[in-house]
């Protein structure tokens, strides 16, 4: 991370950024096939995991908005204080963050996907 | 508060028109000795040619000769004079009272700048920064080694970064900055913009090193596209356009 020029960092800053606005509006567009307590019931929740292409497009949503956010708080906190030991804190503290984040969200499609849920 | 009768008696012998007053107010701060920042108000004449920089003098010339103000060729041209006016960062001999169009003139150091005392500030921060972005012409041979003599340039090339050549490093782009505010390893507007003169001159070959010193957590990447450097800037230079362009050779959008 740290070796990474920071060019390439924002580039995948951008690009999450498009990315996830397209997908996202597929996402909208998916829930509108129902309404909104419709959509939020336990068996239709399910499904939508069970259903794999889209549980698929959720799963790239999610590491999409994990890597745009993460490093958009790590600009954040950069810009905040400086000093060596406090950048490079930042910048590991916001990526095992996003790991952690993707992690426990890959856990749940994973659960129904495996019928744990 | 102190009134300068003598001043409006000389100056009254101009037949071009009456003067009129201003209140002054200076921000005094001696960082060795003072806690916070104090204001002091003096009542000087003005015409409607004089500058800021004019009552100033005024005021160390004949009322308290020990504000500490930085300033030489009182022509926009050295860059000394930085100040913040009313709240906006302005050259004190570039500014004339009459354009401010107020009755009371509050002037204080630039921010982001360490204050050495009064209105004098330190500038070392700053032309590091420029230093560190090479701000020279870098190529193998040399113009005095060239057959030719002199590297020809087309009006188009010299198009392309002229108006950055008039950087006075005068401070002002910098103390308007949000992210310098903030951030005390951010590069700076104004080394960022002198980073694009030199890589968008055609004489130059340094470009690649040039991105490369920028391309930094505390480099281009930080700025927030505020525009307040360009506001400021007393020679018309356009930093955060400067700064959009550099971008494009770091995302592949200009070679």
């Amino acid at each position: 991370m740290s070796k990474m020029r920071e060019s390439v960092i924002m580039k995948i800053h951008y690009g999450t950024a498009l990315a996830a606005v397209a997908l996202v509006a597929v996402h909208i567009l998916m829930r509108l096939t129902l309404n909104f307590a419709e959509s939020l019931e336990y068996e239709n929740v399910i499904a939508n995991y069970q259903f794999i292409p889209y549980a698929g497009m959720l799963e790239i949503i999610l590491i999409l908005l994990s890597i745009h956010g993460f490093n958009g708080l790590r600009v954040i906190l950069l810009e905040l204080k400086q000093g060596k030991v406090y950048e490079k804190a930042v910048s590991y503290g916001c990526v095992a963050a996003m790991v952690g984040l993707i992690a426990y969200g890959s856990r749940t499609i994973l659960m129904v996907n495996m019928g744990m849920v | 508060m102190a009134q300068v009768s003598s001043i409006a008696e000389e100056q009254a012998s101009t037949p071009l028109s009456p003067s009129k007053s201003v209140t002054l107010r200076i921000a005094r701060f001696n960082p060795e000795h003072d806690s916070e920042r104090k204001f002091m108000e003096f009542t000087i004449p003005y015409k409607k040619w004089t500058t800021v920089l004019d009552i100033i003098l005024e005021v160390k010339k004949y009322f308290d000769h020990s504000v500490a103000v930085r300033y030489s060729c009182r022509q926009a041209t050295c860059g000394s004079c930085g100040m913040k006016i009313n709240g906006k960062p302005m050259l004190a001999c570039f500014t004339k009272i009459t354009e401010l169009d107020s009755d009371v003139i509050t002037v204080e150091p630039m921010n982001n700048f360490p204050i050495i005392r009064d209105l004098a500030v330190r500038f070392e921060r700053l032309f590091e920064s420029h230093h560190k972005i090479k701000p020279y012409l870098i190529r193998d041979d040399s113009e005095i080694t060239s057959n030719e003599k002199e590297f020809l340039q087309s009006p188009k090339e010299v198009e392309q970064y002229i108006q950055f050549a008039n950087c006075i490093k005068c401070g002002l782009c910098n103390s308007a900055c949000p992210t310098m505010a903030t951030d005390s390893s951010f590069v700076g507007p104004q080394a960022l913009a002198q980073a694009y003169r030199y890589v968008a001159d055609s004489r130059d070959k340094g470009k690649n090193s040039r991105l490369k010193i920028i391309d930094e957590s505390h480099g281009i990447w930080r700025c927030h596209f505020a525009g307040s450097c360009s506001q400021v800037c007393p020679k018309g230079v356009d930093p955060a356009m400067g700064i959009q362009l550099l971008r494009g050779y770091l995302l592949g959008f200009r070679s």
